[in-house]
C-alpha cells in the first residue's frame, strides 16, 4: 500500500520510515503490502485494502466498532499492528456475506432490527461469529456476555441480541 | 491516531529478544498482548524507540500446575486462557473469579496476564489477585533468570524493577499448604471499564482454621493495596462473623481512596468493607458446607 509522508529535506526523511513487508489472508484473499510498523490493523484494513465496513469508533479499545477476526479469534484491530498481522487470516465484515446470499448473521439483524444508525454493526456481527463458531446454541445471557465489549450508541441491544440468537438458530437448522 | 515512529523486531526465541532490549537503546518495550501498550503508544504517553514483539517466541502461552501445586503462567497465556481454564476453578478460586472481569471479552484474547502485571496500572486486577495469594514474576535477562515477588515488583504506578534488558517470562503463584478458598469482586460502571473498587481475598485454611490469608485493593489507591493488617487478622483461627466484620474495617482503614468520577473517597471506602465482609463470608458458608457434608 502506498503512503505518503511529509519530506522533511535531506535524505533523513526517506531512511527514517522502516516500512516491513507482510503476507496475509483477508476474507480468504492473500495479499502482500509493505507497512510501517506503526501502522494499525484497523488502517492497513481500511485504507489499504480499502475495505471500509471496519468502522473506527473511539480509537482506544473501548467500543469495538474495529472488531474482526484474527485466526478466529476476534479482537480489536485498532489495538493490533498491523506487522502482527503477518502469516494470519483475518476477517472482516465484508466476508461474511457471498456474492448472492447474506449469512445469517445479516439475515437476523435485518430480520430483527438490529441496527439504527449502523455504526457498531460490523463489530457487532464479528463479535457475535467468533461466539457462534464456539457455542452454537448460546443463551441470551451468552449472547450479552460476548458482545459486552461491543458498545452501541443507539442503545439497540436488545434486538441485537435477539439478532444473534436469530443468527445462531438459522445456523443450526442449516 | 499512530504511535510515534519506532523501530519493531518480531524475534523467535526469548534470547534473541533479549540480545534485541539489550543492544536496542534506551527506551525499548516488549509487545505481548499490546492491549494496554498500543493505547499508551496511540495516545503518545509511550513512545518507544524499539517494540520486542514477543509474539513469535514459542513456549510461553502455557499455564500449568508444578507436582507441588505451584502454578505458572507464561508471558503469552491470554486472559481468555485462563477465562476458560479447568485448571483454575477448584484450585485457584481468586484467580477464576478474577479471570471473567478483566477488561472485556475481546481485548481478554488478545491481553496478557504477565503483561498486566508488568504494566503495573494502580487499576490493574491482575496486581490485586497475584498480590493477594502471595506470587512473584520471573524475569530473564542476559544474566539468567530472577524471581521477584509481586510486592517488590511494582515500585509505583506504571513502574516495575525490570532491567532495560530483562523479560518477564511468567507469573508463579506458590502452591497452598491448606484449602484455596477466596474470590475476586469488581465493582465496575461498565464492562471493561477500570475497577471503581477491587478486592481480592485469598484464605488457605486447614483443619477449619485460617493458616494464610491475603486481601489486596484495585482502585482505591496510587498503587495496589496490600491490606496486611486485615489479612493477619484472619490468621490462626477459623472464620467467624466477629473476625470477618474485623478484617473488613481494618481493610477499609487500608483504602486510600479519592473522591473522583467514579464515586466518593466515602463510598469507595464503603465498598471495601462490603466486598472483603461478602467474599469472607462466601468462604465461611462453603467451609461450613464442606464440613457437613464431610460429617
Amino acid at each position: 500500500m502506498t503512503m505518503v509522508y511529509d519530506d522533511l529535506g535531506g535524505d533523513e526523511a526517506t531512511s527514517a520510515v522502516p516500512m516491513r513487508r507482510i503476507r496475509f489472508t483477508i476474507n480468504g484473499a492473500k495479499k502482500i503490502a509493505e507497512v510501517e510498523p506503526r501502522l494499525l490493523l484497523s488502517h492497513l484494513i481500511r485504507r489499504g485494502v480499502g475495505l471500509t465496513g471496519t468502522h473506527m469508533g473511539c480509537d482506544t479499545t473501548n467500543c469495538g466498532a474495529c472488531t474482526v477476526l484474527v485466526d478466529g479469534k476476534a479482537v480489536k484491530s485498532c489495538t493490533m499492528l498491523a506487522v502482527q498481522a503477518d502469516g494470519r487470516e483475518v476477517e472482516t465484515v465484508e466476508g461474511l456475506a457471498t456474492a448472492s446470499e447474506l449469512h445469517p448473521l445479516q439475515e437476523g439483524f435485518k430480520q430483527e432490527h438490529g441496527l439504527q444508525c449502523g455504526f457498531c454493526t460490523p463489530g457487532m456481527m464479528m463479535a457475535a461469529k467468533a461466539l457462534l463458531a464456539r457455542n452454537p446454541d448460546p443463551t441470551e445471557e451468552d449472547v450479552r456476555w460476548a458482545l459486552s465489549g461491543n458498545l452501541c450508541r443507539c442503545t439497540g441491544y436488545q434486538n441485537i441480541v435477539k439478532s444473534v440468537l436469530w443468527a445462531a438458530a438459522k445456523l443450526r437448522a442449516e | 491516531m499512530y504511535p510515534s515512529r519506532f523501530r519493531y523486531e518480531a524475534p523467535h526465541s526469548l534470547d534473541e529478544a533479549i540480545s534485541l532490549l539489550h543492544n536496542g537503546g534506551d527506551y525499548a518495550k516488549v509487545l505481548a498482548g499490546g492491549q494496554s501498550l498500543v493505547p499508551l503508544m496511540k495516545l503518545r504517553f509511550a513512545s518507544p524507540e524499539l517494540v520486542v514483539d514477543i509474539n513469535n517466541v514459542p513456549g510461553l502461552t502455557y499455564h500449568r500446575t508444578d507436582p507441588d501445586g505451584t502454578l505458572r503462567i507464561g508471558a503469552l497465556c491470554r486472559h481468555a486462557d485462563l477465562e476458560q481454564s479447568d485448571l483454575l476453578p477448584g484450585n485457584q478460586p481468586t484467580m477464576a473469579a478474577a479471570a471473567p472481569l478483566i477488561a472485556d471479552p475481546i481485548v481478554r484474547n488478545r491481553g496478557t496476564l504477565v503483561g498486566s502485571l508488568c504494566h503495573a496500572d494502580p487499576q490493574g486486577d491482575w496486581a490485586s489477585v497475584v498480590l493477594s495469594l502471595g506470587g512473584s514474576v520471573v524475569a530473564q535477562g542476559p544474566g539468567g533468570r530472577r524471581s521477584i515477588p509481586l510486592a517488590e515488583f511494582v515500585t509505583g504506578p506504571f513502574q516495575n524493577v525490570l532491567e532495560p534488558d530483562e523479560i518477564a517470562v511468567e507469573a508463579v503463584i506458590p502452591p497452598a499448604k491448606g484449602v484455596r478458598a477466596g474470590g475476586y469482586l469488581k465493582l465496575e460502571r461498565r464492562v471493561g471499564d477500570f475497577a471503581t473498587v477491587g478486592v481480592a481475598v485469598s484464605l488457605e485454611t486447614s483443619a477449619g482454621s485460617v493458616t494464610r490469608a491475603g486481601i489486596a485493593l484495585t482502585g482505591v489507591g496510587g498503587a495496589t493495596i496490600a491490606a496486611t493488617e486485615a489479612a493477619q487478622s484472619l490468621v490462626g483461627q477459623p472464620l467467624s462473623p466477629q473476625s470477618i466484620a474485623q478484617a473488613a474495617d481494618l481493610a477499609a482503614a487500608a483504602a486510600r481512596p479519592r473522591t473522583d468520577h467514579r464515586g466518593s473517597a466515602e463510598y469507595k471506602r464503603h465498598m471495601v468493607r462490603t466486598f472483603v465482609e461478602r467474599l469472607l463470608s462466601r468462604a465461611h458458608g462453603e467451609a461450613d458446607e464442606k464440613a457437613e457434608r464431610a460429617a
